[in-house]
């Protein structure tokens, strides 16, 4: 009992500031890839060795081309980066990448010969849900938010990240957010995983489960597209072919901070 | 008896007729040769018929494959299992995937498919149509052993668990608390990838294979490339090889120490959970420092590895080791020192010496029941010829065994890390594949942090994959995990379950 004690006290405090202080990733950080626009010689390397097919070129009629990436399906695993005969593309150190629909994560640069001023024709992020619903969303799970995490085929890091948010570093509690037993006790399901052919039965069971109104977060990129298992016998694809999806947080997996950003989005108490 | 005997690269082919697989399967068992996996393989294109190959791991540490041709029209054979009990879900998985019927298989229900699936269709199957696929049922209609009896009740968990866990499903049949039967049913998270990287050049299957698990990403990854590499024949450099000894002994080291945390929420010891998520926590961090993934994905490739660990992230492992030993030093201690803890630990979920041999259970599992296996000594690739892994052993196997195997495997990782930090190479990190030979089998075989971790690769005529099979220790280890849990009260099985900590995604696949 004394040596427990006496670890306790000379841990000190173990918890990280987040979101106050958000920490930079170390250099070495496996991100999702950003576009020098100024480099890009359209000829779509990236595109082709892409294992989840998150990146399009495409000509346009006009003349140049458009290069987009969707952060949903995006592993992260850099290839693209190493394909690119131009350099034109290099890690992008942030991970607050979660947003409220799915044409938010698609990030589009339109390239070329015509003229255009690729970093003005980038789209912005779409803000797509009316102020009034954000304020009900806010008013009804702002202050506390009970999730039960439903697993629907997922290779296990989206879940371990979860578990890592009740780890003294990020102490998920310190929000008002816990992850509950059941889903009759949730307001809310965290997905993570495909949807596997052996999971749907599960899947509906737990959201007819989870009384109204409810939200359903799909963390990482199999819960989100799924897009590196498209073709496959066993796996419909991401939770939004199932189940309305109300928050979308990439990353294969996402970092526990990604997963926390995502969730104070969904509160409204985070942008 | 033997049609044809040959030696590969990855050891000796025994091509035999399928009535002779039993009784030779049998004699080198008995000679202290170990499964390393079974695999089936649609050939009809290349008029052979299906394949049945068996890999054996010699006691001398070479690979012996014993193979045999099924007909195409008829493919049965005589099971494997009563004479090589190891084998057991191999051969339901492939009469599931591929149709080989197992003839006189103790238990023929499908294992890996569910009950909804079409009877003559095989997703394995070269001419597999997934359109012939109905949508899935809303119910599963599995038929579990029936365990009936005055007193008898049933108890049925999951797949969808309290926790944040992966799905399974646990069927108990107990009287009061005291378990007589636990029947696991498992592969909910069936992503089929090992059909989806069919045809594609392992170039491009590593991102997809490395995502087969989190936990064992790094093991998978390695054992993948070095299937592909044992093809290819191409010399590593030294510095690769180093890295990736490295890579390994870090991913053993952070799940270690989160799985040992992970027993005391099996008991409610909440001072240990968190002591033990917090150093597990430290570690991915340290560890995405080095290679900039917090679980070691993107960092291999074939041919050695994506890029160099930075020379600051590593002296910050170098600076750091001391301190960081000596907290899981402490871990250990507050652990293994708190009694009312170790109490609930002792004679629990008991795994004898012989069901872990007979089952060809690996990693700590076998390892804490006394068996000595780790394949980084019984086959060693990466740099463990170089840098020799020590074997340590327990013998209760029970929960507190396999807790202090994990401790006695941590100090062991920290001072092999010791030692490659003081020995490390220079030079590069990558070389060019070499021509990779068409309708060739690969094997990689790495010691994960559970165990065993094998993959079985065939090439196809272009030099693709024709072929791949994953049997990850968790493939091994599960069913052992079952076996462990009648004769203890049914509140002791999710501490007992916590103390294997295998992965329901490795298994799955």
């Amino acid at each position: 009992m004394l040596e427990i004690f006496r670890q306790r006290l000379t841990v000190g405090r173990a918890t990280n500031r987040y979101p106050e202080v958000v920490e930079v990733p170390p250099p070495t950080f496996r991100g999702q890839p950003r576009l020098r626009p100024e480099r890009c010689g359209g000829d779509a390397a990236c595109a082709r060795v892409c294992p989840a097919g998150a990146i399009e070129v495409n000509p346009i009629a006009s003349g140049g081309w458009t290069w987009t990436l969707d952060r949903a399906s995006c592993l992260g695993c850099g290839l693209c980066l190493e394909a690119c005969p131009n350099e034109a593309l290099d890690v992008e150190p942030i991970f607050e990448l979660a947003a409220l629909a799915r044409d938010d994560l698609r990030v589009s640069a339109r390239l070329g010969p015509t003229g255009e001023n690729p970093a003005a024709s980038a789209t912005d992020q779409v803000e797509r849900l009316g102020a009034r619903l954000r304020g009900e969303i806010a008013r009804t799970f702002g202050r506390s938010l009970h999730l039960r995490h439903l697993d629907v085929g997922s290779c296990n890091g989206c879940d371990w990240e979860l578990t890592a948010l009740l780890n003294p570093v990020y102490d998920l509690q310190r929000f008002g957010i816990d992850i509950v037993a059941s889903p009759r006790h949730a307001d809310g399901l965290l997905v993570t995983g495909p949807v596997t052919r052996h999971l749907e039965p599960a899947l509906w069971a737990t959201y007819d489960a989870t009384p109204e109104p409810k939200l359903v977060i799909a963390v990482g990129a199999c819960a989100c597209d799924a897009g590196f298992l498209v073709g496959s016998y066993a796996v419909a694809g991401g939770v939004d072919r199932r189940l309305p999806v109300d928050v979308y947080i990439p990353g294969c997996p996402p970092r526990p901070e990604a997963i926390l950003h995502g969730l104070l989005l969904a509160m409204g108490r985070r942008r | 008896m033997i049609a044809s005997d040959t030696v590969l690269t990855n050891g000796r082919l025994i091509t035999v007729a399928p009535e002779r697989l039993v009784s030779l399967a049998a004699v080198m068992v008995e000679t202290g040769h170990r499964v390393l996996t079974l695999v089936g393989t649609d050939e009809r294109g290349e008029g052979n018929g299906f394949g049945l190959w068996l890999a054996l791991l010699a006691p001398d540490g070479s690979v012996v494959q014993l193979r045999t041709s099924l007909d195409p029209a008829d493919p049965r054979y005589p099971s494997l299992t009563r004479a090589v009990p190891a084998v057991h879900w191999d051969e339901r998985e492939m009469a599931d995937l591929l149709g080989l019927t197992p003839e006189g298989h103790p238990d023929p229900r499908r294992l890996v498919l569910r009950e909804d699936w079409p009877a003559d269709l095989f997703p394995l199957r070269k001419d597999f149509d997934v359109a012939c696929l109905p949508p899935p049922s809303r119910h599963d209609a599995y038929p579990f052993t029936p365990f009936e009896g005055a007193g008898i009740g049933h108890v049925p968990v999951g797949p969808i668990h309290a926790g944040i866990i992966e799905p399974g499903h646990f069927r108990f049949a107990a009287v009061g608390e005291v378990v007589l039967e636990l029947e696991a049913r498992l592969f909910y998270t069936h992503r089929g990838i090992e059909k989806l990287v069919e045809g594609r050049s392992p170039e491009a299957a590593l991102p997809v294979v490395e995502r087969i698990c989190a936990a064992c990403a790094f093991s998978h990854a390695l054992a993948f490339c070095e299937a592909v590499e044992s093809l290819d024949q191409i010399a590593l450099p030294l510095r690769a090889v180093w890295g990736r000894t490295l890579g390994l002994e870090l991913e053993r080291l952070y799940n270690h120490i989160g799985d040992s945390g992970n027993i005391c929420a099996g008991t409610g010891f909440a001072v240990g959970v968190m002591q033990g998520a917090r150093l597990k926590e430290n570690t991915q961090r340290l560890i995405e420092e080095i290679v900039g993934h917090r679980f070691l994905r993107d960092v291999c490739a074939v041919g050695g590895l994506r890029r160099d660990f930075p020379r600051f992230a590593l002296r910050k492992l170098r600076s750091e080791l001391a301190r960081r030993r000596e907290e899981t030093r402490q871990f250990a201690a507050l652990l293994l020192g708190t009694d009312s803890f170790v109490d609930r630990l002792r004679g629990t979920g008991i795994v004898s010496r012989d069901l872990a041999v007979a089952l060809g259970g690996v990693g700590v599992a076998a390892r804490a029941a006394g068996v000595d296996v780790d394949a980084r000594r019984d086959r060693p690739t990466a740099g463990y010829r170089r840098w020799p892994a020590k074997v340590v052993v327990q013998q209760t196997g029970d929960v507190e065994a396999r807790l202090r195997q994990r401790f006695a495997e941590i100090e062991e990782s920290w001072n092999l890390i010791e030692r490659l930090l003081a020995d490390e190479p220079d030079g590069p990190v990558r070389v060019a594949p070499g021509t990779r030979p068409a309708h060739r089998v690969g094997l990689g075989v790495v010691e994960s942090p559970r165990g065993a971790d094998v993959h079985w690769l065939r090439t196809d005529a272009a030099g693709n994959i024709d072929r791949l099979r994953v049997r990850s220790a968790s493939f091994a280890n599960w069913p052992i995990v079952a076996a462990a849990a009648p004769g203890n009260l049914i509140p002791d099985f999710p501490l007992i379950n916590k103390s294997f900590e295998l992965c329901y995604a490795c298994l799955d696949r």
